[in-house]
């Protein structure tokens, strides 16, 4: 790493060392360019792990004798291979290269950065083959065994370190509001993954507790933070017009903050678990309404009037459809909320189809729509093809949306026929078959978008193009690297 | 730089009190309550119990039988609601998310057949043909008919059959219909 960039700036007096933004985007590559390409590795291997699940819930007997491939191994490696690896090291990737921006600093730390996303990556290859030959933690959303939970957790600090530094050497003096979030985020995550590592959760209640508020704050305090700062960056930098309201944001900010930490143990009514622990959850879930709608009220008075703007620019649309969902999946999850409603879709396909809305209607496709813009930027070359990126939004947002609605309207018909006792129990299983079948089909839309992807992706970083930028991406990697 | 103190301790204090509240506080309710078993849990139990982890059973079976009234758990039978003393304090917790398939908090009262499980560990179609739960066949043995004379193999229905040949429980079929059998309200609840 050269040198002179460790120089501490005053944001206030000092005149400071001014970064053109082609600058930023040549010191960024090649860490953003790392962590979104493994990031979309684990995405591919995370389709292969869901596509299996959901063929297996079908047809059970589809690689029946295998088991490291049973259902109950390649279900939760798929959470944990999007959630760890595709959405967290493109979430990281998309956060630096935002702050980078917004700061107008370099990213800091370059070099530690990229060892620690290959330890991340070795990190969840040791944890996925531990899953796979039966050594899961067991735990949801935390199937990863301790020590790859812990390691990730060291590399996310690296990174915390970098976004500290960056923002203290900072040559702007306001921060704008996806700062804050983004700050937050490579705060709450550590904690989280710290704390959820205690051995002192040791008694089966005690232990769902801590599970459920982890999980629900892993999207709530990490994926959430990063996805809006994102949408905060992108809507306003690609209709190049200010944001609607400071005021807003700030209560959008802290409604989050408040109230999003406490909403755990909404996954936990009719569990053992006092009831007034879970009433605390369930009024702390009612109350994200305010930041959920406060947000959307920003984004959209920002939007309106340049809807068109969604038909020429493929991150705004992905990006808009990816905001859109945050504010449906955030009310409808206070809506599932409530005991009566719970009562329910609890224990049914319906909250699979809810978690899928949130990290793949929000979360990925926000990621999606913030690759589409940085990767440019920093390879200094164009997208092979507009069509393919249309193909890609299309197959992943009918894909989405056939997912959530055939797992959503049989949901509601499992849970009522649940609570009903005179429906036989495997009526409510034969009647999901057709949806699961649905689901099935939609992955394979999703997983189509998926390669589509990937291949544009890699088409752009490993070609030497037509493109006029010219000098070859390995090129200035070694030159940057270059001691 | 004010602004940015406020920020992060805005940033800390949310996250830690919260996580207080969730986490430490509750630890103060609950674990006091469950410290001393009043059961016996053997070594097939606690084994049992890990490959029930292993194999992701969880991922279709709740363990946690909500109050009467909420829902119909206690009228399908699945026992009464369940208390933060059923789980003979083995980790990880096993209440679960799901019902792809029935609640298993109370399985050991509704099936307390050793054959039973095994026939629905190894093929749970030989039982219903309309389940869904995938077979287990890795955690039996299939050895020729004539091997381990008055050793019965499994009564498996006839399309399952491998003709020739039996199949018997191996050491982690055994311990998990131990866990499973386990599995029942009055053996493991305080009094
Ligand atoms: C893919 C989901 C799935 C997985 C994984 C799964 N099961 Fe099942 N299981 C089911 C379904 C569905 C049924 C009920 C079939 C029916 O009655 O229609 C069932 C039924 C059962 C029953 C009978 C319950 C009763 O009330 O009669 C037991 C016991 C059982 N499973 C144990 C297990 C164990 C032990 C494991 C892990 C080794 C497991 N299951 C894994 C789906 C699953």
């Amino acid at each position: 790493m050269k040198k002179e960039n460790i120089k501490p700036v005053d944001p206030g007096n000092n005149p400071s060392p001014h970064y053109s933004v082609s600058e930023l985007d040549r010191k960024a590559r090649f860490v953003v360019l790392f962590l979104i390409m493994s990031g979309v590795f684990w995405l591919l291997l995370g389709t292969l792990l869901a596509l299996l699940a959901s063929v297996k819930m079908h047809l059970p007997e589809f690689l029946g004798n295998a088991g490291w491939l049973t259902f109950g191994r390649v279900r939760p490696l798929h959470l944990n291979t999007v959630v760890y690896g595709w959405s967290s090291l493109t979430g990281a990737g998309v956060a630096l290269w935002i702050l980078s921006r917004l700061l107008k600093i370099p990213i800091q730390l370059r070099g530690y950065i990229l060892v620690a996303g290959v330890i991340w990556n070795i990190s969840l290859f040791v944890g996925s083959i531990q899953i796979l030959a039966g050594f899961s933690r067991g735990i949801e959303w935390l199937e990863f065994p301790v020590s790859t939970m812990v390691a990730m957790v060291l590399c996310v600090i690296i990174i915390s370190a970098s976004v500290m530094q960056m923002i203290i050497m900072r040559n702007v003096k306001q921060l704008y509001v996806s700062v804050w979030y983004i700050l937050a985020a490579f705060l709450w995550f550590p904690l989280l993954g710290l704390v959820s590592s205690l051995p002192v959760f040791d008694t089966p209640t005690v232990q769902a507790g801590m599970n459920w508020w982890y999980a629900h704050n892993a999207l709530g305090l990490w994926f959430t933070p990063i996805c809006l700062a994102a949408a905060y960056y992108f809507i306003p930098k690609v209709l190049g017009r200010p944001i609607y309201s400071y005021g807003l944001s700030l209560l959008g900010f802290w409604g989050l903050a408040l109230f999003y930490n406490w909403n755990g143990f909404h996954h936990l009514i009719g569990s053992p678990l006092p009831t007034w622990f879970v009433t605390i959850s369930i009024s702390a879930s009612v109350m994200m309404v305010i930041p959920v709608v406060v947000v959307a009220v920003n984004h959209h008075m920002t939007v309106v009037g340049s809807f068109k703007a969604v038909k020429y620019s493929p991150t705004l649309r992905f990006v808009v459809f990816a905001a859109m969902s945050y504010t449906f999946v955030s009310l409808q999850g206070s809506m599932q909320s409530l005991r009566s409603v719970n009562e329910v879709i609890h224990f049914t396909h319906f909250v699979a189809a809810h978690a899928h809305i949130g990290m793949y209607a929000f979360v990925s496709m926000m990621l999606f729509g913030a690759c589409y813009y940085i990767i440019p930027r920093i390879t200094l070359r164009e997208w092979h093809s507009k069509s393919l990126i249309k193909w890609h939004f299309w197959l992943t947002a009918i894909g989405i949306i056939i997912y959530v609605g055939a797992l959503q309207f049989i949901g509601l018909f499992q849970g009522w026929s649940m609570n009903n006792p005179d429906v036989p129990f495997t009526d409510t299983v034969t009647m999901t078959i057709p949806y699961l079948v649905a689901r099935s089909a939609s992955g394979i839309l999703m997983g189509a978008g998926h390669l589509i992807f990937a291949w544009l992706l890699i088409k752009m970083v490993f070609r030497t193009s037509e493109q006029p930028a010219g000098a070859q991406v390995l090129d200035n990697i070694r030159k940057e690297f270059t001691v | 730089m004010i602004r940015l103190s406020i920020l992060l301790f805005g940033i800390i204090a949310t996250f830690v009190i919260a996580m207080f509240g969730l986490t430490i506080v509750p630890k103060f309710f609950i674990d006091e309550g469950v410290r001393e078993p009043t059961y016996l849990t053997s070594f097939e139990i606690t084994e049992g119990h890990r490959i029930f982890v292993r194999e992701g059973c969880i991922y279709c079976h709740s363990k946690q039988v909500r109050p009467e009234g909420f829902g119909a758990d206690f009228e399908r039978g699945w026992g009464r609601a369940s208390l933060p003393t059923d789980y003979r304090n083995l980790l990880p917790h096993n209440l679960g998310t799901m019902r792809t398939g029935p609640d298993l908090a109370n399985i050991g009262a509704r099936q307390p057949s050793r054959d039973w499980h095994y026939l629905n560990l190894y093929q749970p179609r030989a039982i219903n043909e309309k389940s869904i739960m995938p077979p287990f066949p890795w955690l039996f043995e299939v050895y020729s008919e004539r091997a381990r004379p008055g050793r019965d193999g499994l009564s498996l229905p006839e399309q399952y059959r491998i003709p020739g040949m039996k199949v018997l429980p191996a050491d982690e079929a055994r311990y998990l219909a131990t866990y499973l059998i386990s599995l029942v309200q009055e053996s493991t609840g305080t009094e």
